[in-house]
């Protein structure tokens, strides 16, 4: 059987994807006097700020809005840094892609899970927060799980699909940051959404899976309700038609990277 | 794939599609598109390549400059995907192509064994195992520890060697490797494969110096543009060779 093949042959290269994970965290903290510890003091520094221009200057008082801004900060940074490196793994890794055979996607998968991991051990701040505003955990906490995976799977997807436009057209690396700006903006991240969802523009949000994600995850973290089940099933659709659509974009072209890198 | 056959190449060609520009952004692509001016010059950089390499055979690639050995052996080590035919090989195979490209610069000698160790596909028991060995066949000593990108070049190849030839390969696949580092590197990097010829290792290799190549090889085949256009025992493809560049 095909897939079994190809799952033979991923077990062997998950030493190479470990060792890509590691030298990814690494790296990205290397020379810094703390190190890993930015990936808790960064979020927190940015909730502050977001929380002192939106909430404090906004004249809200709302206890728990650091909450909301860093639940939202959290999930939106790992989506864009994850997809970002992404979309760079495969033209990143040039020399090595030219000198050995290895399965191409390899790389693109270290790059996201070695975000991933930056952003679970980023879940501490969001824990620390969480008790000094006393924000009493439920049971449905346990369920904020879903919402990051189905994040995990659609970084993943557009990942594999950026990384495979990103060999042919360079252009698509600024044409994403512009559109991971857009969709920070229609997120939710640092904002109420009554505010747009008053001015009658509710689709904002209807449309945006990464929203979706974000709102489950406050729901189960911050408001200690069952998720919205709509949103639920939305986003992972589409998390997991992204995932097909990239990985058979990639499959399809990746004997032809080696040409254009 | 008969049984004694380490290496077989069936009927591969390899096309490059050669653009007088290379269109790498989207205005240019979708103008050329809807202009229809997408035009590919077509390169066979290989083609109907045939030949099979039995199990403990050393096999010198002979040929000028842009003649197509360093793709042959691009194909062979399954980095590039020929555009017609079939490449099969046998058992494990380490490749030796431009020693220590795939370092990271960053990360120091001891981080750098590790991650070309599992590029190159062994496992970390294996790399804990034959950590010294590697260390100590470099000759880095203490520069271990210092990141790569303060190495020379000759250091690199040291050590993109000495990771490399740790395994005990089964087909062995060199580009010009032997002329790296200097004079006593070089000698013990011979003597290393010398060690692997002993016990039977297959062979293929590029090389420029035909010396090199009828002191390493026993048999050799000739690529002209592409084609292969001898194959047989070195003396022999040695002797057309000379007549064909002299």
């Amino acid at each position: 059987m095909d897939i079994k093949k190809y799952i033979k042959n991923f077990l062997n290269y998950k030493y190479l994807l470990y060792e890509l994970v590691k030298k990814n965290i690494k790296l990205k903290y290397r020379r810094s006097y703390l190190g890993i510890l930015w990936t808790l003091i960064e979020p927190l520094l940015t909730m502050m700020v977001l929380t002192l221009v939106f909430g404090t200057l906004f004249g809200r008082d709302d206890r728990t809005f650091p909450i909301y801004v860093l639940c939202g900060r959290l999930l939106f940074s790992f989506f864009s840094s994850s997809t970002k490196a992404g979309l760079k793994a495969v033209s990143g890794n040039a020399a090595m892609i030219k000198k050995v055979y290895v399965p191409k996607y390899i790389y693109v998968i270290s790059s996201i899970i070695s975000n991933f991991v930056t952003f679970l051990i980023s879940l501490i701040v969001l824990v620390g927060v969480g008790i000094v505003l006393r924000v009493h955990p439920t049971i449905y906490i346990l369920q904020a799980v879903i919402p990051i995976i189905i994040l995990l799977v659609m970084s993943l997807g557009a990942g594999l699909f950026l990384a495979t436009l990103d060999v042919f057209f360079k252009d698509v690396e600024y044409i994403w940051s512009v559109a991971t700006m857009l969709i920070s903006y229609a997120s939710a991240i640092f904002y109420p959404t009554t505010r747009v969802i008053g001015t009658g523009n509710a689709w904002v949000f209807e449309i945006n899976p990464v929203y979706m994600c974000i709102a489950n995850f406050r729901n189960s973290v911050l408001y200690g309700q069952p998720m919205n089940i709509e949103y639920c099933v939305r986003s992972g659709v589409v998390a997991v038609c992204l995932l097909v659509i990239g990985a058979v974009l990639f499959y399809k072209n990746q004997d032809k990277f080696i040409l254009h890198i | 794939m008969k049984e004694n056959v380490a290496i077989s190449v069936k009927d591969v060609g390899m096309r490059f599609n050669l653009n007088q520009e290379h269109v790498d952004n989207l205005k240019e692509y979708f103008i050329k598109l809807l202009k229809r001016d997408l035009k590919y010059n077509e390169f066979w950089a290989l083609k109907g390549i045939n030949f099979e390499i039995k199990r403990g055979e050393r096999l010198g690639v002979l040929g000028l400059n842009g003649s197509g050995k360093s793709t042959l052996l691009k194909v062979v080590s399954g980095v590039l995907r020929p555009s017609t035919g079939i490449v099969r090989t046998r058992g494990v195979l380490a490749p030796l192509l431009e020693l220590g490209a795939g370092f990271s610069p960053q990360y120091t000698g001891r981080e750098n064994i590790y991650l070309y160790g599992a590029v190159l596909g062994y496992n970390k028991k294996f790399l804990d195992e034959k950590f010294d060995e590697i260390v100590d066949f470099s000759g880095l000593g203490e520069f271990i520890e210092v990141p790569i990108k303060n190495y020379s070049s000759g250091m690199k190849s040291r050590l993109g060697f000495s990771i490399a030839t740790i395994v005990e390969p089964d087909i062995l696949i060199l580009d010009e490797v032997l002329s790296v580092g200097d004079k006593k590197f070089r000698t013990k990097c011979e003597k290393k494969i010398m060690t692997m010829f002993d016990r039977g290792v297959t062979v293929l290799f590029v090389s420029h110096s035909l010396e090199q190549v009828q002191r390493l090889c026993n048999k050799a085949i000739i690529l002209d543009s592409g084609r292969l256009v001898a194959h047989g025992p070195v003396d022999k493809v040695a002797r057309i060779y000379k007549n064909m560049t002299d």
